[in-house]
């Protein structure tokens, strides 16, 4: 049976209308951005600049890509059709008469569905590892730097021991499919999801402890909401069956929060340091606040613009590590469709065809590449003010 | 000063002595052991020859008599042989003692390579030497493109050429080796055909022919960051007094931004640069085996995927003293540029 293909020009026609409720979100959230751009704060002053609006057209394009992916994307990414294997890109499958925009890979699956699927995977893992991420470094990185002192020195070794190690070493070690069988990634997962709920404990009781009907509804709603969500992701015990994660995914997710929580607690620590020596930090301690009470909201609404900043970047560079990960085909599952481990797989073959491997490697960059300039144009405005 | 660097080599010690032990630890897990005896015993072992296995070369003794064994604290134990009951070698491809002995890390003895079958030292020298040509020409590569690019970028703030090369440096920063390799090996090797797309070749001579393209690919990741810094150092030198006062006397452009701005710009750079090691280890395990490179990250992502237990310790005491060191060059490095930084 002869494969039929449509020409160049249709395959980039095809592309973009396929993309259609993507561009139907970008217009609308564009848009309304950019009407209501003088009330939106740091947000709208994104929009006075062409960096920023690039940077936040890539991020909401591959966001909403990630949302509508199964409208977006006209195969499973999975599902195979032997007369496609390695197809060049335009070809028109027999069966159903849709296009394989970007051609088939080796093992004959959709390249442009992976590569819509496989942002997914990357738009769910890399934020939320970021945000853990986060949590655990703040929450450590703030007393740290606000006594100084033993805390410190002891805090400080152990992220600069984490720091020491080669990244690529330590998810050898530590996301190999061995370490399942241990209870060492749960035991890393136990400790990590707890920090946000202490976080967040932390944060109401200092701020509404002589108010005890706001703390108990707001502790009450934290501590459920927490444990329910811990239940579900540490030990997969979720009564309601909602929240469930894949043992490697949380492997891979324990992996990336250990790797970058030190990061997270230096610039923590360093910001605390810089801004205790401040007026008002004085002035609430002479008021008799608690020192959590300093830190968490005297402090750290202070610190949050380099935050900002720091998130996005390492929203990209967390990005990045699901790549090499999946580039080294460690914890992800072979037939993912990741971009990490669609590129390892076309790589191999780049000498026949090279189809199947410019569009995860194309994605990945311009989603890393929009971080980059939102946290860039992010960091010029704040500095303006 | 001497004590400064002092202190700091003793918590490098600790770190290290901690580091190692985790490793040790993580490779010496239950799943990675029986791994380890399923590949090294004939196919179809069961379950009590593979433990005999372990039993036999030693991995069954107490954790720290062995972390002990490998630093060269504790005396090394020859295996006894079932058949004789006599002590024995326990690897006879690396010539292990038959009496005890203190063989290790402290005494220059790396162990034993169970994946290449010979003694780790031997593996690991020759394959740091092929990276140190990697790594020399990736630095010579990056450092002066970057500091180009940081000092034209950062010596006229907001300019088009500004605007340009920082989206540019931007653009290299969102750039991973996995990906530019991949996107390089399609223009340069496939479709142009001028390079080729696999350094293998390399370990007997390098060319230009098949050497650029690694080199290209390592040195792209790095040569954003370290513009970028460039820039930021630059930008702040030339809003300096002096800057002013050098162009009011009437010195040409091109002659303040040599003689006076360059000089104050490097500083930071330089720990950039510094810092950037660790960052370059992780690009050069990718780039080694992309390329097929016979290097210390190709050694490395073999001994991790095959269980090896020694030689997998040897790469990351060797990868930690790297990212120790340059972090001890760059403070003091630093602290000497600038001698408005005491160290106390």
């Amino acid at each position: 049976m002869q494969v039929e293909y449509i020409s160049a020009f249709n395959i980039v026609l095809g592309v973009l209308a396929r993309f259609w409720p993507v561009w139907v979100g970008l217009v609308i959230v564009m848009g309304a951005s950019f009407l209501y751009k003088k009330k939106l704060a740091l947000y709208g002053q994104l929009f006075d600049s062409g960096v920023g609006i690039v940077g936040v057209g890539i991020c909401l394009f591959w966001l909403f890509t990630a949302i509508f992916a199964s409208t977006v994307a006209p195969f499973d990414p999975l599902a195979q059709v032997p007369i496609m294997k390695d197809a060049l890109p335009g070809a028109i499958e027999p069966a159903s008469k849709l296009v394989y925009y970007f051609g088939g890979d080796k093992l004959a699956r959709d390249v442009f569905s992976r590569m819509v699927y496989g942002s997914q995977i990357v738009l769910i893992i890399a934020p939320a590892a970021t945000g853990f991420a986060l949590m655990v470094g703040i929450t450590l990185g703030l007393p740290a730097g606000y006594y100084g002192g033993k805390i410190d020195t002891v805090l400080s070794f152990l992220a600069n021991l984490v720091l020491a190690f080669p990244v690529i070493l330590l998810f050898y070690l530590l996301v190999t499919p061995g370490i399942m069988d241990t209870p060492i990634p749960y035991g890393l997962a136990g400790i990590f999801f707890l920090f946000p709920i202490i976080f967040f404990s932390v944060l109401f009781w200092t701020r509404y402890k002589n108010r005890p009907d706001r703390l108990y509804i707001l502790l009450g709603l934290t501590l459920i909401l927490g444990g329910w969500i811990y239940a579900g992701l540490v030990f997969d015990k979720d009564p309601l069956k909602i929240i469930h994660i894949d043992p490697n995914q949380l492997n891979i997710f324990v992996a990336v929060v250990f790797a970058s929580s030190p990061g997270v607690f230096r610039i923590v620590r360093g910001l605390v340091m810089d801004i205790k020596t401040r007026d008002y930090v004085a002035a609430a301690q002479t008021r008799g606040e608690s020192p959590w009470y300093i830190m968490l909201w005297e402090i750290l609404p202070n610190a949050r613009g380099p935050l900002i900043v720091d998130a996005c970047l390492r929203i990209g560079y967390t990005t990045i590590l699901l790549g090499t990960l999946g580039y080294f085909g460690l914890g992800l599952a072979p037939e993912s469709p990741d971009w990490g481990t669609a590129i390892k797989d076309a790589s191999r073959l780049l000498r026949s065809f090279i189809h199947p491997a410019l569009p995860p490697t194309i994605a990945l960059m311009s989603f890393v590449l929009g971080l980059n300039l939102l946290a860039d144009s992010l960091r010029e405005q704040s500095m303006k003010d | 000063m001497l004590s400064f660097i002092l202190r700091r080599l003793g918590t490098m010690a600790l770190t290290m002595l901690c580091l190692t032990m985790i490793v040790f630890f993580l490779i010496n897990l239950e799943p990675n052991l029986k791994k380890l005896a399923i590949s090294q015993t004939e196919m179809h072992t069961s379950a009590e020859q593979l433990e005999d296995w372990l039993v036999n070369h030693g991995y069954r003794q107490n954790f720290f008599v062995r972390y002990g064994q490998w630093l060269g604290i504790m005396p090394k134990q020859p295996v006894t042989d079932p058949a004789t009951g006599k002590p024995a070698q326990r690897f006879s491809f690396c010539n292990d003692p038959v009496v005890p002995t203190f063989s290790g890390v402290l005494q220059g003895d790396f162990g034993c390579s169970t994946k290449f079958k010979t003694t780790v030292a031997s593996k690991l020298f020759p394959a740091l030497g092929a990276t140190g040509i990697l790594m020399f020409w990736v630095l010579a590569v990056m450092v002066p493109i970057s500091l180009l690019i940081g000092i034209l970028a950062g010596m006229r703030e907001g300019s088009r050429t500004d605007r340009t090369l920082s989206v540019a440096s931007i653009a290299s920063t969102a750039t991973p080796e996995y990906v530019s390799g991949v996107i390089f090996t399609v223009i340069f090797a496939s479709w142009l055909g001028i390079l080729n797309g696999s350094a293998a070749s390399a370990s007997q001579g390098i060319t230009f022919y098949n050497f650029t393209l690694p080199v290209m690919t390592l040195a792209i990741y790095g040569i954003g960051y370290i513009a970028r810094m460039t820039r930021a150092s630059m930008v702040e030198v030339m809003t300096q007094q002096y800057i002013r006062t050098a162009r009011l006397k009437g010195l040409s452009f091109g002659s303040v931004v040599i003689k006076h701005a360059l000089r104050n710009a490097l500083i930071a750079p330089f720990t950039v640069i510094m810092l950037q090691f660790p960052w370059l280890l992780t690009g050069v395990v990718i780039v080694e085996v992309m390329f097929r490179y016979q290097g210390f990250g190709y050694t490395l992502v073999e001994a991790a995927g095959n269980n090896d237990i020694d030689l997998l310790l040897g790469c990351s005491l060797v990868s930690v003293f790297i990212v120790l060191i340059t972090q001890l060059i760059s403070d003091v490095g630093y602290a000497f540029l600038n001698p408005r930084i005491r160290v106390q």
